[in-house]
């Protein structure tokens, strides 16, 4: 068999890398290590923008991202991982206070270059 | 021997689908979906009853389609466990989609399938084109003849499908009434035998896909043009191949084991060794065929039969050595395949197999079409066949007066018309 055997060892002593040259070394399967998921974030229209300001911590937002790219800070806030989220606006939508906002890529690709 | 073992111990009156249900059992199986669909339910209520009674320890899940059963069945499967479902016709055509999933993540599973005809017109009696509207989805395809066959079809099926050479989902098929509601004695071997037969289910998943937080991984990814996708598609072609030794071995530990003989795994043969005229066929018209050969061997024909018990992967080399002394060849499908060289699917395969071999590429090769829809294929009929292959080879053109499309032979069918 190929090294694809060392992707079923545990998570620390398997190898950093998979690397096959022939497909006489391939699983039966595709398969890979988790992290290498793509940047879904660039699919996004609309960014969830928070205003922290209004936030109240309650977590709304963290237990309804449907795509868990919401994350408790060490401030207790809540931040929010935009490689991964792709904009779908529910935690804007469940926000209790409303303290979240979706604004457009576009504009805020502005902003930045305004900057 | 305790009285609830007895029943599942020792010659037994069975029904086909029951003996389906039986086996699963015996299997020590544990994840069962299903959802009901005629011909198949006997399987489905069987086992309910055995769960609701304590008498089979598995997790049955009743799912709301039978596109739902396939996706829970790959799931339960993913996570290690041992696996089993059954269905039929329109059923297995709804869950056609995660089939090929099922094969494609080379998960070991198996599947009974009570076969019945496609609709429109709607019909629920035996006919294969079921199964073969699944042939080239990867898993190996059986076809059953007998009761006891349909049991031992599904402790074979877990020790061929579960080795790590082959890890391809297995569908054993039967006609649907014709064996899946009449019942025949079922010798079902103890417990402990059959404990000691099947392999052990590996306790952290299969070797190639796992659920373990310890190990995590992603699979069944986008994979693009440019890497390995041609690649993992002819891996499953070489496991097909594989599959086709394991099939071989695994049936002859099973007859030292139990006794029972299904000749090579993949098909068996009746009066072939000296045969001139020899008609490949499958499934229960090919048990009943035995006694039209006898019937014409006692008048003086050299007839003989072979029985083709696996259908993919495709027992080419194997056929072509046993049909090579032969004079003339007839195929009979109890399906159909609209538009291909012959009409039928395994009539198509056998010119493709034996044109791959200079001792058989000139043979008479005669296809035919019966039985479809339940349809009933009576000896009568089955001598018809013969004496067609004896017309051919003796005056060497093809009989008139018979319905003959494209050099395909469809018996049986109905002309009511006053001559």
């Amino acid at each position: 068999m190929g090294d694809w055997k060392n992707i079923c060892k545990d998570k620390d002593t398997r190898p950093k890398e998979q690397t096959y040259s022939s497909w006489k070394d391939l699983p039966p399967i595709p398969i890979c290590f988790p992290a290498h998921a793509s940047d879904t974030g660039s699919w996004r229209t609309n960014r969830p923008v928070t205003d922290y300001t209004k936030c109240t911590k309650c977590g709304f937002c963290f237990l309804y991202c449907p795509e868990g790219t919401i994350h408790e800070g060490e401030d207790g806030y809540y931040h929010i991982e935009y490689d991964y989220c792709k904009g779908c606006g529910v935690c804007a939508n469940e926000c209790p206070v409303k303290c979240i906002s979706m604004i457009l890529e576009s504009d805020v690709q502005e902003e930045k270059m305004n900057d | 021997m305790t009285k609830v073992e007895s029943e599942f111990e020792g010659v037994h009156l069975l029904k086909g689908n029951f003996a389906a249900a039986y086996a699963a059992r015996a299997a020590r199986v544990q994840v069962v979906t299903a959802f009901p669909i005629t011909p198949q339910t006997l399987i489905v209520e069987k086992i309910s009853d055995l769960v609701d009674s304590g008498k089979m320890n598995c997790e049955f899940i009743r799912m709301e389609s039978e596109h739902s059963v396939m996706a829970a069945l790959v799931g339960a499967s993913i996570a290690g466990a041992r696996t089993y479902t059954g269905t039929s016709g329109q059923g297995l055509l709804y869950m056609a989609e995660p089939v090929h999933w099922a094969a494609g993540t080379r998960l070991p599973m198996v599947m009974s399938i009570a076969s019945r005809g496609i609709a429109p017109p709607w019909n629920i009696w035996a006919d294969f084109s079921d199964v073969m509207s699944q042939r080239d989805s990867g898993w190996l395809i059986q076809l059953n003849s007998t009761h006891q066959e349909i049991y031992d079809s599904v402790l074979m099926g877990y020790k061929i499908t579960e080795d790590p050479e082959v890890m391809l989902p297995l569908m054993a098929a039967y006609g649907g009434f014709i064996l899946s509601h009449t019942s025949k004695p079922v010798d079902m071997p103890p417990q402990s035998e059959i404990d000691s037969f099947l392999p052990e289910i590996p306790e952290k998943g299969w070797d190639h896909i796992f659920l373990d937080a310890d190990r995590p991984m992603m699979h069944g990814a986008l994979v693009m043009p440019g890497d390995f996708y041609q690649e993992f598609r002819m891996k499953i072609h070489l496991a097909q191949l594989r599959a086709k030794e394991k099939i071989k071995v695994v049936t002859k530990e099973f007859k030292e084991k139990f006794g029972r003989d299904y000749g090579n795994g993949l098909f068996y043969e009746y009066k072939t060794s000296d045969a001139e005229y020899i008609m490949i066929n499958y499934g229960e018209i090919a048990k009943q065929m035995e006694l039209t050969i006898d019937t014409l061997r006692n008048e003086g024909y050299n007839v003989g039969m072979i029985n083709l018990r696996t259908y993919r992967p495709f027992p080419s080399e194997e056929l072509i050595e046993k049909v090579k002394h032969a004079k003339i060849l007839g195929v009979v499908d109890r399906a159909t395949a609209f538009g291909s060289p012959t009409g039928g699917p395994v009539s198509s395969d056998v010119r493709a197999a034996l044109q791959t071999s200079s001792e058989t590429r000139n043979l008479s090769i005669i296809p035919f079409i019966n039985g479809l829809g339940g349809r009933d294929v009576f000896p009568e009929e089955q001598r018809e066949q013969f004496e067609i292959l004896f017309h051919v080879l003796d005056k060497g053109e093809y009989p008139k007066n018979k319905d003959l499309m494209h050099a395909t032979y469809w018996t049986g069918t109905i002309d009511r018309r006053s001559t």
